[in-house]
Order: structure tokens, then sequence, then C-alpha cells
């Protein structure tokens, strides 16, 4: 079963508070930022800080991302070199254009790899797309490396890029988040929807959190944990859905026990895209806490 | 043995955080200023002291502010400050840090 990332928190790389606290919030993965959050001063200090928190903090389940900053920058090769090393789960590419940019990264970490004798292959990627041309390039660039588990819409550098800004029915969007989405799912990855930063306005970030669930979209960055449990809530199957795959899990279960691939459940048939998800409600049941071990639902 | 090069400095005055100023000196000398210092100050000493050596540094004068950093945090700190007065910014010693 695929690792459900419903949330990906921002914590900026230079802030020790923030990373000593960052796995308390149950976060699906955590995004440790060497980039945009980090003044230009101060890229030494946060590559370190960062290196030794992965060693040492336990952040329970999440998933460790750090972005790091680019390879055309001075500081972009000495940042892989000390995630790899660190044990990073997922680098993560800052304004990715075109494949190649995937393609130039991943020799680097290759290359990291080796130097430390750590099994080539293990450090994952992901590339964020913030401008036009990147957005043009999705399909090629989700394509474009094994390593990559997701692709991720940057939305402020490219609603600049495209002459508008942030509106609420997010319409400035449709095309980006359209294109991401399929891009991930032609090439098999998680795609993840941009940050939302008036994090004041709860009415709003829930809309567009539901914009981009009915998408298909994975998850949502978030850079507060309070903005956690909103896409949580949002992610969680109804309690009618999770008995409806519940049924559709032991009927194919019954099917396979008879031998057979296909069958109906109440009048309509059950086959593959039926039962994968299926399989993903009761993965978000229990994430969500709905269900036990066993599928069943908790009483309330 | 490495030297230092030039004051330099690593860190903030913010909760969670430790600030170092390393700057030339004769032996190793550590000034720490620390709300902890009672329970954790020996232990901080050493987490500096013992970085330092792996470092190969003998001649340096530490002012270390903590304010409530974890170990990693000391670590990183330090770190960064070393590299800083030792001009090795972007090139980490990875044999230190292995």
């Amino acid at each position: 079963m695929e690792r459900l990332r419903r949330t990906m928190m921002f914590v900026p790389g230079n802030n020790p508070a923030m990373i000593k606290d960052a796995g308390i919030y149950g976060a699906d993965s955590i995004m440790f930022d060497l980039e945009d959050s980090v003044a230009l001063t101060e890229k030494d200090t946060a590559r370190m800080l960062v290196f030794e928190a992965l060693q040492n903090v336990d952040y329970g389940k999440s998933e460790l991302v750090v972005r790091i900053n680019g390879l055309d920058t001075e500081m972009g090769r000495a940042d892989i070199f000390a995630m790899v090393k660190a044990g990073v789960q997922v680098i993560r590419l800052p304004k990715t254009e075109d494949a190649q940019d995937v393609i130039d990264t991943e020799k680097v970490i290759e290359e990291a790899e080796k130097f430390f004798g750590i099994e080539v292959g293990r450090t994952h990627m992901m590339a964020a797309i913030e401008s036009a041309g990147g957005v043009l390039n999705a399909p090629a660039i989700a394509k474009a490396s094994d390593r990559l588990i997701g692709i991720a819409l940057g939305a402020e550098d490219y609603v600049t890029m495209m002459k508008t800004r942030r509106y609420p029915d997010g319409a400035e969007l449709a095309f980006a988040r359209n294109m991401i989405l399929h891009g991930a799912r032609a090439a098999g990855i998680a795609a993840f929807d941009t940050v939302y930063s008036d994090v004041d306005n709860t009415d709003g970030f829930n809309h567009e959190v539901e914009i981009i669930h009915e998408l298909g979209f994975d998850g949502k960055s978030v850079i507060n944990p309070r903005q956690i449990p909103l896409v949580n809530a949002i992610y969680a199957p109804t309690e009618k859905e999770i008995r409806n795959a519940k049924d559709v899990l032991n009927a194919i279960e019954e099917a396979h026990k008879k031998g057979s691939g296909v069958i109906s459940l109440r009048g309509k048939m059950v086959d593959k895209p039926v039962v994968a998800r299926a399989e993903r409600t009761m993965a978000l049941a229990k994430a969500s806490n709905l269900v036990d071990e066993d599928g069943n639902i908790y009483a309330k | 043995m490495m030297e230092i090069k030039h004051t330099a400095l690593a860190g903030t005055l913010e909760s969670s955080d430790i600030q170092f100023t390393l700057s030339k000196g004769t032996g190793v000398e550590v000034n720490l200023d620390s709300q902890v210092e009672k329970q954790f100050g020996n232990q901080i000493r050493k987490v500096i002291t013992d970085l330092l050596a792996a470092y190969d540094i003998k001649d340096v004068t530490v002012r270390a502010v903590d304010k409530g950093a974890l170990d990693c945090t000391i670590k990183a700190r330090l770190i960064a400050a070393i590299q800083r007065a030792t001009d090795t910014k972007n090139q980490p010693n990875w044999e230190v840090l292995g």
C-alpha cells in the first residue's frame, strides 16, 4: 500500500524551536526548508541544523523531506551531500523547469551516495513546479527519475509569472493543478498542492482543500500545524464510504476464494479500480482513527 | 591541527537556540552562559570540547550563550561557527561529521 501524504508541513530550516517540535503535530510528511525561508547569510547554519536534527530528533512516522537550494546556487551541492549523509528520505528540488533539472540533481545525489558508501537509490526525490514552463513540462518531469515520489505545485512564483494572483475560487491555478495531477498520475507518483498562506482564514483554507481533494491530489502543503487537522478532516472518509469500502473488500475476498476477479455488489460491478478506491478509503479511515486495525468502525 | 582564521559567529539568542562566537586564542577556553547551567552546564561543555577535539582545534576562545538548545542544536551551531571561522562554509569536513 502506497503511503498517505495528506499533509506536508513546511518547517524553516534555521529555526531550532520549530525543528525540535515538528514531529508532534502528526503531519504525514515534514519538509525542512533550506531554500526560500532561509536568509542567504544563514544557508550554511541551516544546513548543519537540519543535518543534525535528521540524525537525532525522533519524528515518529512522518516522512522526512528537505527542500534544498538549486544546483545553480553555490549551496546546492553541499546541501545534497549533507542531506544524503544525514539519511533524509526525500530531497525536494525547488523551481523545477524540466526533466534535465531532475536528472542533474539525481546525478549529484548518486555521487553523494557513492561517496558515503550508501546504497545507490536509497534517497528519494520530489520536484516542485513553480513556473509556466515547469507546468507545461510536468509530465516529463514526473517521469524523469525512478527516485521521484511526487511532484508539487508551488503557486506563489507561478501566479506572479502568469500576471495574476491567488483567488478564492482557484481558477488561476486550474490548469497548473490539472497538469501536475495528470503528470503525477501518468507516472504513478504523488501530487501535492501548494501552500495557503492566510493562516487565519480557515474557511478559505477549507474551500481550497475541498477543491484539491475533489481533483484527486494526494495532499496539501501546510505552513502551520493548525492546518493539519483541517486537511485530515476533509480527507477522512465518511462512515458510509467506510462501510461501502469494507463491503467491497469483503466481496472481492469472497470472489477470489471462488477464483473470480470480478463480482457484483448490490447490482454494481466491483472490479480492480473499485477495489483500489476501497483500499485507499480504508487506509484513510485508519489514518484518521475512524477504524481499528481490522477495519471495524469505532463507536462514537 | 585546524586553525581559527578569524572571529566567527553562528546561532541566535532565540528560545531553543545557542549562539557561538569563536575567536583566536591560546589553548581551548570555553565561556558558557546558559539558563540551564546548573543542571546541564557540564554536559554542554563536553559537547563543545568533544567537537573541538574532533576538528583538532587546539587554540580557540569559545563564547556560548545558550537558550535551552538540544545537544544536536549545540553541535549544529558549533559546526557552523567552526566552518565560518575556518573558511569552509560549503565544504563540510565529512571525516569529522561521519
